[in-house]
């Protein structure tokens, strides 16, 4: 047998000289790089629950914290998150769809769709801005923060009377007026004090919603070079258009965390 | 599955190819839309309905994973891709995000009770 090298099937065989995998490096970098970056919203996410079951009777529920929606009054909780899920949903559509008019080399095609997702992509990040804006002012009635750190929730806007986080009880009359007395009022949220409940699920809304909302940032950004580079048909000459699909495979991903974010901060 | 390894990686395909192509997207678009109009009403109505927390939190759960595997797999293409590579990019994280999941949430709800013991 020796000085005979066996023949290798290449259909089947993996012969060398290309990738094993049948994917072009560059692919295969943003995969890996996607797979690094998900370890990082696993840690968030799953911090985040941590924390959550460990300070389970305290902790806000998401359902009574965002219910608002621009120009309309009262409470709608979920809609606006909701909407926003819609408009991420449908710009990974476009996404995909300026992959696949990719595949035929129609750069109109291409045009149109990567236009639509940096549209939908500001937009998204526009809303983020607005929920955002809304957490930090916090609501008109405000809360009361005891001295001991614990939030307790105003019964009405007569503030003498109120409920302590996990029970329903309304504690009132002289046992509230002294504990009004030595408490604070607060409003809002930021990183050290949240009307809602603990200042953890502030954080957490900021620091996730906040580096999520930075890579749909960075996704726009990285879509914008792209789309130039498709109008000055960099692309055509280059006989291919890979690169939409590797920044699709970045836009899909964010829009993946989205998912994730919106079931285990909104939802659950 | 059959691969052709010697193939291009950069894929091309034709305007019949294109109609089905965007057939598939658009129906994924759909099933999307779908599932988070489930997540949604029964996040607003659940308590109307009397269903059990627990019952709706896996749900919950189980509907976004339905909508991840929508996602990865056809609209990121991987379902598509060699298999070795495709237990390449899921594997590790599979693995590892059920080993973190499991272990801080036992640990955070074992200390939640201790609290309440003390």
């Amino acid at each position: 047998m020796a000085g005979s090298a066996p023949t290798v099937d290449r259909k089947t065989l993996w012969g060398g000289g290309t990738s094993p995998f049948g994917v072009s490096y560059g692919k295969i970098m943003m995969w890996f790089f996607l797979i690094s970056d998900a370890f990082t919203f696993s840690g968030l996410l799953i911090s985040y629950g941590f924390m959550r079951h460990r300070f389970e009777s305290s902790w806000p529920v998401a359902e009574d914290v965002f219910t608002h929606f621009p120009f309309l009054h009262g409470d709608h909780p979920l809609l606006y998150v909701a909407l926003m899920t819609f408009i991420l949903i449908l710009s990974s559509v476009t996404m995909v769809l300026a992959v696949e008019a990719g595949h035929r080399m129609n750069r109109k095609g291409v045009i149109l769709w990567m236009a639509l997702t940096i549209v939908g992509g500001l937009i998204f990040v526009g809303s983020q801005c607005w929920e955002w804006m809304h957490f930090i002012h916090g609501t008109e009635l405000g809360a009361l923060q005891l001295a001991d750190g614990t939030i307790a929730q105003w019964v009405d806007s007569a503030k003498n009377a109120f409920t302590l986080p996990g029970s329903d009880e309304i504690i009132s009359g002289s046992d509230a007026a002294a504990l009004i007395a030595s408490g604070t009022e607060v409003y809002g949220a930021n990183l050290s004090v949240n009307e809602y409940g603990v200042p953890l699920f502030a954080d957490f809304f900021f620091f996730i919603t906040g580096f999520h909302g930075t890579h749909v940032f960075s996704g726009v950004v990285i879509n914008f070079i792209i789309f130039v580079n498709v109008l000055k048909g960099t692309y055509d000459k280059r006989g291919h258009y890979e690169m939409v699909e590797k920044v699709g495979l970045y836009w899909h991903f964010v829009d993946l965390v989205w998912v994730f974010v919106f079931t285990f901060f909104y939802l659950v | 599955m059959d691969f052709d390894r010697t193939a291009e990686y950069v894929q091309h395909h034709s305007e019949e190819e294109g109609v089905k192509q965007r057939k598939m997207i658009w129906r994924i678009f759909w099933v999307l839309l779908g599932i988070t109009t489930v997540e949604v009403t029964l996040g607003l109505f659940y308590k109307d309905w009397n269903l059990a927390w627990g019952f709706v939190k896996w749900t919950f759960i189980i509907l976004t994973i339905a909508k991840a595997y929508y996602i990865v797999a056809f609209y990121m293409h991987l379902k598509h891709e060699f298999k070795n590579f495709i237990y390449a990019v899921l594997v590790p994280y599979i693995v590892l995000a059920i080993y973190l999941i499991i272990m801080m949430l036992a640990e955070a709800i074992y200390i939640n009770d201790a609290d309440k013991l003390l």
